[in-house]
């Protein structure tokens, strides 16, 4: 609990209503997108940077940690508050600033959620592309801390590839203004690359400029089937190899799509052991045919067992519901899911898929694996009970093993959901001992105080 | 923390396996108005569950944020794992009245709610304000004006109430016009009685036109869901029987009813009396037989409507109807029968309209802010009626509708094919 008046000190600052710290006040702010959970000393709702200014200056002087935080759909625990502090939620800064049509640029709070803002520049004619499944609950801010990724990363790459420009408040309170609207400037160090995943650790992201492109025209979208996961990573491989670029190109296993189907009842197939969905876009009508057609062809030689492309809208958005719902519908089997986001070079793919098999059938606890195949970003989601203490322990067995798994595949931990607190133990072995010991004199050197998201990132 | 005599708590299976993904966040109105988490489904499950794990107090501010539920059901339908989070909170409301119960629940809904007659009596003032011209002569003056602003929207909100309740009108059958091709129950919904008779009796008139002997049994009780809602659970179980058996003796395939809460009410007595072995099956032969107006229309062979009406018609769906009880299509396709009527969908028709019972009243801010969101829309269609099938989302809209300076008429749909059959009207 903070001090009485440092409450009202920072109620000065939001307003009225913009400071909570009642015990269910805090509950509410001590989980995210997974299981972990910590519980703040009170919770603060900024409504601008200048707030998020005055708040951090005020955090600083008083030795305060500062844990932001978006709508808390995340899924490596980095906006759990630990170590207690305030919780600083950005949502109420939910403005979005400018469309710049001319130059194709958005600037927007960190608060907006990102499906409002692809909404909200499809009716200027511009496309925002990076949709992580959470796009409708989680917000800008949050996916630039995170660099967050999703389905069409494939083709228009990650959040981080459209970050324009940042305005940050730093652990002292000092804004932070870096970047422009060019698509090229190279004057300095690219600190806007810096505090892109830096998951609230060298500052409170409040502002983005965002580069936007021209709205794909055409879509074409398949829902292949497989009796094999082999067989469908075999494809994955090979349509890329041939040099199809789709706009993405993802996984599900058995156990993924008949959890979906559970819920949703969309006519998906449950006598398959994996199925791929793959879609292209562009803006010429043909090519965009052309290219589903190819992917198809290569999807048959390598033994699809049926394919079947969406034949109107309502059919790809229908699709693509059942891809989006597939994290949150695995809650259907078990109380808890670990899902990680390993990565590997395409190549590796059939291989790292591989290797998750093995490690499930080593322990025995049901492990789910979809994700976004086609850029070797896979969600392998290990399902377990977390009351039962032996269960937990082979969860991190297993966990450990999947990411010596990518590591050893010239792979990486994290494609998209970032370390926060669930992945540190593994960060150096990961980055190797210069690159860890650099990024800490970074952290340091921008926080000395430690006050900013403490504990995230680098392992105690 | 030991929770003394607490009441049946709700199964761990309610909560367990929510996985905290955020999804309901995007479709619940309090948490899209306040972006404040405790107003959002998650921030709810996740109290309860601290509540009765036995990590929180259960205390009235916890109790609190689950009566700021406005039980739209958005979140329920959204759920990917198949957890009620809306349910769960109004199971917490039955929690707390049944460890600590409060005085004035137990006179509404024990008392006033389980007797037609006590009702009617209750709600006489408002007849009277309206039936002996106080209301005109208040308006004449602008004496509403001088209101706080709370009270002035609850007085708008007031529907032109009926002279005499719908109950002491209308036969206890009704019998077809023409050939009788089947006997129908209607079910008298308190407040359409009340304060929207006339739009009752023209339920009840198309429904006879369309080959209908309507049977209205007039000791009907409230349908439960204010009990519910209030977590006076045995209450609503209570009306539940008295209803079953008012119904049993009616002999009818069918029971209609124009509300759309009672409606959703009414097709959960099967739930609400599953675990009672003498109720259970008797609740589940009910349930099965009750039907909106729309939906039953819709499944009958009905006359073409010959009037023209030419107007801008929108639909704004009650919560209970479109989720509650998966009703939705037949209404529009009810509006799209009249000749003349050309039907402009509503943006985000299915979302709440912030009345949500009687939020209105004990969540005033928060339920202006949701309704303001539904009036934009509203705007947006340039209609010049909306219809909807629930009383209570009705109230709101022309509360909210006088609030804005639109002119737009608020109605029932069957309302609209019922003028559409009387060309002399």
């Amino acid at each position: 609990m903070l001090d009485k008046k440092i409450l009202s000190q920072l109620e000065s600052i939001t307003g009225r209503g913009g400071v909570c710290s009642s015990p269910e006040d805090l509950v509410v702010y001590g989980y995210d997108g997974t299981f972990e959970e910590g519980t703040p000393d009170a919770v603060v709702l900024p409504r601008s940077t200048e707030d998020v200014s005055r708040i951090v200056k005020l955090a600083a002087a008083e030795r305060i940690p500062v844990v932001p935080r978006g709508m808390g759909s995340g899924l490596a625990a980095g906006s759990v508050p630990f170590r207690g502090g305030i919780a600083l939620t950005l949502t109420r800064m939910n403005r979005i600033l400018e469309i710049d049509q001319a130059n194709a640029v958005a600037r927007v709070e960190a608060g907006v959620v990102t499906a409002d803002l692809q909404a909200a520049v499809e009716k200027a004619g511009l496309y925002y592309p990076p949709d992580p499944s959470s796009q409708r609950h989680s917000t800008i801010g949050g996916n630039v801390a995170c660099n967050a990724g999703g389905p069409h990363c494939l083709k228009y790459g990650v959040t981080g590839d459209y970050v324009l420009g940042l305005t940050a408040v730093l652990a002292d309170g000092r804004v932070l203004r870096t970047g422009s609207k060019c698509i090229k400037d190279v004057v300095g160090y690219d600190l806007k690359a810096l505090f892109t995943g830096s998951e609230g650790t060298l500052g409170i992201i409040t502002e983005a400029l965002l580069r936007l492109i021209a709205t794909p025209k055409f879509f074409r979208t398949a829902l292949v089937e497989f009796d094999s996961m082999d067989g469908a990573a075999r494809a994955v491989y090979a349509v890329l190899a041939a040099g199809v670029v789709p706009a993405s190109l993802e996984l599900m296993d058995e156990t993924a799509i008949a959890c979906v189907e559970e819920g949703l009842h969309l006519g998906l197939p449950l006598d398959v052991a994996a199925t791929l969905l793959i879609e292209t876009d562009g803006g010429d009508e043909a090519a965009v045919a052309r290219e589903i057609e190819t992917a198809a062809e290569i999807c048959r030689r390598e033994g699809a067992l049926r394919l079947k492309v969406a034949a109107n809208e309502a059919e790809r958005a229908a699709l693509w519901k059942a891809r989006r719902s597939v994290s949150p519908a695995l809650g259907r089997k078990a109380p808890n899911k670990l899902g990680e986001d390993i990565t590997v070079p395409r190549e590796k793919i059939p291989e790292a898929m591989r290797r998750v098999k093995a490690i499930r059938e080593k322990y025995g606890l049901p492990i789910v694996l979809y994700g976004h195949a086609g850029d070797g970003n896979l969600h392998p989601n290990i399902l377990f009970d977390k009351r039962d203490p032996e269960q937990w322990k082979t969860v991190e067995k297993m966990v450990a093993e999947e990411f010596e798994a990518a590591l050893e595949l010239e792979g990486t931990l994290s494609g998209e959901h970032g370390v926060g607190a669930l992945k540190r133990a593994y960060l150096e072995k990961a980055l190797g001992p210069v690159s860890t010991e650099i990024q800490k004199r970074i952290k340091q050197a921008l926080d000395p105080l430690n006050i900013l998201n403490p504990g995230k990132i680098f392992p105690e | 923390m030991p929770i003394p005599d607490l009441p049946p708590l709700p199964s761990e299976a309610e909560y367990l396996n929510c996985i905290r993904c955020g999804l309901c966040l995007a479709v619940c109105p309090t948490y899209r108005e306040s972006l404040h988490e405790i107003a959002s489904p998650r921030g709810r499950l996740m109290l309860a569950r601290k509540g009765l794990q036995g990590e929180l107090d259960l205390r009235s501010n916890l109790y609190e944020q689950m009566y700021a539920c406005f039980d739209c059901l958005a979140c329920n339908e959204v759920c990917p794992v198949g957890i009620r989070p809306a349910d769960l909170a109004v199971e917490m409301r039955r929690v707390q009245e049944q460890a600590g119960p409060q005085f004035w629940k137990k006179v509404v809904f024990n008392r006033f709610l389980q007797n037609p007659d006590w009702l009617e009596a209750a709600t006489l003032p408002v007849r009277l304000y309206e039936r002996l011209g106080i209301r005109g002569l208040v308006h004449a003056l602008g004496l509403q004006k001088i209101l706080p602003r709370r009270l002035r929207d609850m007085e708008a909100m007031l529907p032109r109430a009926p002279r005499r309740p719908l109950r002491q009108i209308l036969p206890e059958v009704t019998s077809a016009g023409g050939e009788s091709k089947r006997r129908v129950g209607f079910f008298l919904g308190c407040a359409q009685n009340l304060m929207y008779a006339d739009e009752s009796a023209a339920a009840v008139r198309v429904l006879a036109r369309n080959g209908s002997t309507v049977v209205t049994p007039k000791d009907v009780v409230c349908c439960g869901m204010p009990a519910r809602s209030y977590g006076r659970m045995e209450d609503a179980r209570a009306q539940a029987r008295r209803n079953i058996e008012l119904f049993e003796t009616a002999d009818v395939e069918t029971v209609v009813t124009d509300c759309a809460t009672c409606g959703a009410t009414l097709k959960s007595y099967g739930a609400f009396l599953g675990d009672d072995p003498v109720w259970a099956e008797r609740a589940a032969a009910f349930s099965a037989k009750i039907r909106d107006v729309s939906e039953f229309l819709l499944s009958i062979p009905m006359e073409n409507p010959a009037k023209r009406i030419a107007a801008r018609v929108t639909y704004h769906d009650p919560c209970h109807l479109r989720r509650g009880q998966g009703v939705w299509k037949q209404p529009r396709e009810l509006l799209k029968m009249i000749g003349g009527v050309e039907f402009v969908e509503l943006p985000e028709a299915d979302v709440c309209c912030g009345m949500a019972g009687t939020q209105i009243i004990t969540h005033y801010e928060m339920s202006i802010k949701v309704l303001m969101r539904k009036l934009d829309n509203l705007a947006k269609t340039g209609a010049d009626c909306v219809a909807s099938g629930c009383p209570v989302c009705r109230m709101q809209l022309t509360t909210g509708l006088a609030r804005a300076g639109l002119s737009m008429r608020v109605t029932h749909p069957v309302v609209l094919l019922d003028e559409a059959y009387h060309s002399d009207l």
